[in-house]
């Protein structure tokens, strides 16, 4: 394979999984690891490295429109960045440490807990007494609601656990370079009560500063190579939007039961891999 | 207490907090396309150099194998963007993308003095300082 093939068919490829991933509502980290590792035989430390640049570049994008919309919470997001970078510095110094094979059977565990996660339908318990850092933190808010043409206030619970959910969060996104929003969304959907269509702009708008925590580890580490990064950022971003576009438009409940397929699959070929 | 002297309007906090959150959103868009398009200028820079790329070689090897000689510190990168290399101009338009969430973190701070948020304005330092510490830990771990 020549260079310039290697760049068209990646950038190709990226366009396709950040397309998916946005469809899904995942990142295009998620598709993008295994696509490297299993089609073109890469290192997954390069693999990991260069997935965490496009995480960045395609999370800042959708956050950008989400912060001026005012669905983003500011401030529960600053707080729990706390958690998030800690954790994903911790995670990309594991990342350095553990064995490549290692990091593949994680990554094919993760995968394939994230893609089901998708299918999750949306439900809330019995309402539960505030936090108690919630008041002086002033955590709770609101946002407006277009489905029901009004302002949605909400209050926040349990933020403590959310913190520490956060930093296994910020460290799985290290480890794996991937923006872990399957497992963000939950902690502040379902541990803190956060309404859903908040907690993933939320998520979203962490999910960038979780990974320039840990791409600057991977950076100054030197796994970041930019002959690989360059076509993966390009292409996740171009795919993104446009499956960003497409989104409101069509009924695509079927086109994400066969991604969810699709993606169980190859989460199941990863582990196998890394067991061989 | 008088109005004067009773701290920040609300009214014209809330304009001002508005103002950083519409800055945020613009920095964060202009850091991902530019930092994009650095990023797609050097790639072709790379091919118009090593018109071999365009045939199978084993410089793929090279370029996408373990110990690839790319450029990780800002000092390598501006070396290599004297000499025009392709590849620096890449590495440095990831470095921008890296730091465009940094920027937004950096930014966020302002919105919170303006509203004299002391715990928040300590909170977001601590984030700023951990994202600039990922870099001096990575180039020495």
């Amino acid at each position: 394979m020549s260079p310039l093939s290697f760049t068209l068919s990646l950038l190709g490829i990226s366009v396709l999984a950040g397309f998916m991933g946005s469809l899904l509502g995942l990142g295009g980290g998620i598709v993008v690891v295994p696509v490297l590792t299993l089609l073109y035989g890469i290192d997954i430390r390069y693999a990991i490295g260069a997935s965490i640049v496009s995480v960045i570049a395609t999370s800042s994008g959708a956050a950008a429109a989400y912060v001026k919309e005012r669905m983003t919470n500011l401030r529960v997001a600053m707080f729990l960045e706390l958690g998030t970078t800690t954790g994903a510095i911790t995670g990309a110094f594991l990342a350095g440490i553990i064995q490549g094979r290692w990091l593949q059977i994680i990554f094919g565990l993760v995968m394939g807990f994230s893609s089901l996660a998708m299918l999750r339908r949306e439900r809330h318990g019995v309402p539960l007494p505030p936090s108690l850092l919630a008041g002086p933190l002033r955590l709770d808010g609101s946002y407006y609601d277009e489905s029901l043409g009004r302002v949605v206030e909400y209050r926040v619970t349990r933020v403590r656990l959310g913190l520490l959910l956060m930093y296994c969060a910020g460290a799985i996104s290290g480890l794996l370079g991937i923006g872990s929003g399957a497992l963000k969304v939950p902690a502040m959907d379902l541990v803190m009560r956060l309404p859903i269509k908040v907690s993933s702009a939320t998520s979203n708008f962490m999910i960038g500063v979780t990974a320039a925590a840990s791409a600057g580890v991977y950076f100054a580490r030197g796994d970041i190579s930019p002959f690989i990064a360059a076509p993966v950022a390009t292409g996740v971003v171009v795919g993104a939007t446009a499956g960003s576009l497409v989104l409101g438009r069509t009924d695509s409940r079927v086109l994400r039961a066969a991604f969810v397929i699709l993606l169980l699959l190859v989460s199941v070929q990863m582990v196998w891999k890394g067991l061989q | 207490m008088t109005p004067t002297n009773a701290g920040p309007q609300p009214e014209r906090t809330d304009a001002r907090v508005r103002r950083v959150e519409l800055v945020i959103s613009a920095v964060l868009r202009t850091g991902v396309v530019a930092s994009l398009a650095v990023i797609v200028f050097g790639t072709v820079l790379s091919f118009v150099h090593h018109p071999g790329y365009l045939h199978p070689t084993s410089d793929l090897q090279r370029l996408t194998g373990p110990r690839a000689a790319c450029p990780h510190s800002l000092g390598e990168i501006g070396e290599g963007l004297r000499q025009w290399r392709g590849q620096a101009f890449v590495a440095a338009g990831l470095v921008l993308l890296i730091a465009t969430p940094i920027m937004r973190v950096a930014i966020s701070i302002l919105a919170f003095l303006y509203q004299r948020d002391r715990i928040f304005v300590l909170v977001t330092t601590t984030v700023l300082a951990l994202l600039l510490l990922s870099f001096v830990l990575g180039a020495t771990g």
